[in-house]
């Protein structure tokens, strides 16, 4: 009779896990840190962390299809003489002409028209083609000023003085020199190939007061008509947004850490900033303090992916919402179609990220002719419009079902959350109970 | 020649009064007085029509001047010419932070001395400075002259990308991947033509250097960490 010792299985570490340890030896090997594109993909507490409660005897929900839920949003009440009204609550956020293709550009703009929305330029100007396709444009200022001209200003419908953004607040942006065709170039002053360096704070203010006297600046040269929207990334939601009111907002957009960058640092957007379930709240509470809660509005970015999320965001008091990874996707990107040629970049579909590369497969995020010509922008515009569609009829169905004729009529009060985290950070009851984290001194 | 008087009448009506006027529109030259440190002065000027602001302004004067000619008979508070696409702004004063800052076309010119980041990430426009400037002026500046008849103050022209640079002082130090280049016959005749258009006279090409970029910087490399 044999004896054999019993062996335990071969144990990884929690702390040091595989993706931990090829980091390592990558980062060993190259002598540089990763930058990718995206959002944070670390699991964070999130809207999926919350539930409607719906009608019961106490509130009566409204018929489906029947009876009206308003979706309509305005915004730039507050000083602008031409505020913007979009028929959808789901904006587009800003990305560049220059990270994106023209065609991808163009399909932003096409879709968001047909569904009665605004899109938003980025990092290195207004092309005209984007401004053709979108009967509504939001005109990023951003600290670079690549391509920034008064031109330009005065033919957008809203102006976005970028602050910051969720995936990296504090950070700036480098264009990577194999993205730099003639033409995205000869928009930012710069010459071909060179890497092209996106600053992390405005040139010509700093500070809230600063701020302020640029917004009057920006007011005067577009005399008083647009709109003044002011973007912050998720970092410390409640004093940036009373900041952003005293500077003349008339906008406030917050962008958590689930929101998608073009090309950062992989350390930056995994550990600096906050999810966007926790920034809503502090944010809305600014708002209130100050008497402007629904006089300046808030819009709320960052891993926005359904109608249910459109309603949650809404609830916690938000006035819109602003999609940028999940529009991606809508149009092509990621698509499990080019299977074989992100097998070919080491990568799968689902998971591809290195959009500062430039050899995007879905012809997205690049700038090489032959890839760019690969989306179809009518085609993808109407994929566009079909899923902002969708998630406004999504959001309209839980909003019935609590009973509100207006998106806008969803309160705090209908939610609950699942864990304790979330209930923390949304301010509303753990499910079953009447309590949540920080209530009551508890 | 409409005047516009700072002390009773509201910004607004000054700056609405300089934009959309219509070629051949018979008001080209405008005259404000009492400027009393405005910010926002003469902004957003679209058409070529000339403006004399009789004392000194706050921040962002004559900003995104566009084919205008402001004159300021006293000194400028930031961003003075701030993304300027064309057009001649001129300075009797001096200027406080960030003058010409991501100006794309069009001629700056400072009279007295130019405070901090003067120049900063220029994308075009030229810059002469009678007198001296302050400390990372030409800050990530991409193309245009900066001129500067005095001294320049510290980090001149870091991370420089292709703006041209001349002092004919000192440089109390230079940026990251700014160095001195040689000054060949064309740079000579273009600070010539631009100390000419400034009105400088007591300054001749000849007693100029030339600063650039050393372009090390211009694709990332792990190795020049140490630069940044």
């Amino acid at each position: 009779m044999s004896y054999h010792n019993p062996h335990t299985p071969p144990r990884k570490s929690a702390t040091f896990d595989d993706h931990t340890m090829a980091e390592i030896r990558r980062a060993a090997a190259t002598g540089i840190y990763d930058i990718r594109g995206a959002g944070t993909k670390r699991k964070v507490p999130h809207f999926d962390d919350l539930l409607f409660l719906g009608a019961s005897i106490s509130r009566y929900p409204l018929e489906g299809y029947r009876e009206k839920c308003d979706t309509t949003v305005t915004l730039g009440t507050r000083f602008a003489k031409k505020p913007i009204t979009l028929k959808t609550p789901i904006t587009i956020a800003g990305m560049s002409f220059g990270a994106l293709s023209g065609n991808a550009k163009e399909a932003l703009g096409r879709g968001a028209t047909i569904a009665g929305t605004s899109t938003t330029t980025g990092d290195g100007g207004m092309t005209d083609e984007e401004r053709g396709h979108s009967q509504t444009l939001v005109y990023q200022y951003l600290p670079s000023r690549y391509g920034m001209n008064p031109r330009d200003l005065r033919r957008a419908d809203a102006i976005e003085v970028v602050v910051g953004q969720g995936a990296k607040p504090g950070g700036g942006g480098m264009l990577l020199g194999q993205k730099i065709s003639d033409r995205v170039a000869n928009m930012r002053n710069l010459p071909k190939g060179i890497d092209q360096r996106s600053a992390c704070r405005h040139p010509d203010w700093t500070g809230p007061d600063d701020l302020e006297i640029k917004i009057l600046e920006l007011r005067e040269i577009t005399d008083w008509e647009k709109p003044i929207y002011i973007k912050v990334g998720g970092s410390r939601p409640y004093y940036d947004t009373a900041l952003a009111v005293k500077a003349g907002a008339d906008v406030v957009v917050l962008d958590g850490m689930q929101g998608g960058t073009a090309a950062t640092q992989d350390v930056f957007i995994e550990h600096v900033g906050m999810p966007t379930l926790a920034c809503i709240r502090p944010a809305v509470q600014a708002l209130q303090d100050l008497g402007m809660h629904r006089k300046v509005q808030l819009v709320v970015s960052g891993g926005i992916r359904s109608g249910a999320d459109v309603a949650k965001a809404l609830a916690l008091g938000a006035d819109a919402v602003a999609i940028g990874t999940a529009a991606l996707v809508a149009i092509g990107d990621n698509d499990p179609k080019w299977e074989e040629e992100y097998n070919k970049l080491g990568t799968t579909a689902g998971a591809y990220d290195d959009w500062h590369e430039g050899r995007d497969p879905a012809g997205i995020t690049t700038q090489d002719p032959e890839l760019a010509a690969r989306l179809d922008p009518v085609a993808a515009g109407r994929r566009l419009a079909n899923y902002l569609k969708v998630m406004t009829l999504e959001a309209q169905t839980i909003a019935r079902a609590c009973g509100k004729n207006h998106l806008h009529n969803l309160e705090p009060e209908d939610l609950v959350a699942l864990t304790m985290e979330a209930a923390a950070m949304a301010q509303v009851p753990l499910a079953g109970t009447s309590w949540y984290p920080g209530k009551g001194g508890f | 020649m409409p005047v516009f008087d700072l002390s009773h009448t509201p910004l607004r009506a000054l700056n609405g009064a300089l934009h959309g006027l219509s070629t051949g529109a018979n008001d080209t030259e405008f005259e404000v007085v009492n400027p009393r440190g405005h910010h926002a002065v003469a902004v957003g000027i679209d058409s070529p029509v000339t403006v004399e602001v009789r004392g000194s302004v706050g921040y962002y004067c004559a900003g995104m001047n566009d084919g205008g000619t402001v004159t300021v008979h006293g000194s400028a508070g930031p961003g003075v010419a701030e993304n300027m696409m064309s057009g001649t702004v001129v300075i009797e004063g001096d200027a406080s932070q960030y003058a010409g800052a991501t100006g794309r076309g069009g001629l700056l010119v400072i009279k007295g001395n130019a405070a901090s980041r003067c120049g900063i990430s220029m994308k075009g426009i030229d810059i002469v400075v009678h007198g001296s400037i302050g400390h990372m002026s030409a800050f990530m500046g991409q193309s245009g002259h900066l001129i500067v008849c005095g001294d320049a103050g510290d980090a001149l022209g870091d991370s420089l990308y292709e703006a041209k640079l001349f002092v004919r002082g000192s440089v109390k130090s230079l940026g990251a991947d700014c160095i001195e280049k040689e000054m060949r016959p064309e740079h000579l005749e273009k600070l010539a033509e631009l100390l000419d258009k400034a009105g400088v006279t007591h300054a001749k090409p000849e007693e100029f250097k030339r600063y650039g970029s050393a372009r090390k910087l211009y694709n990332f490399n792990i190795d020049n960490a140490d630069a940044y």
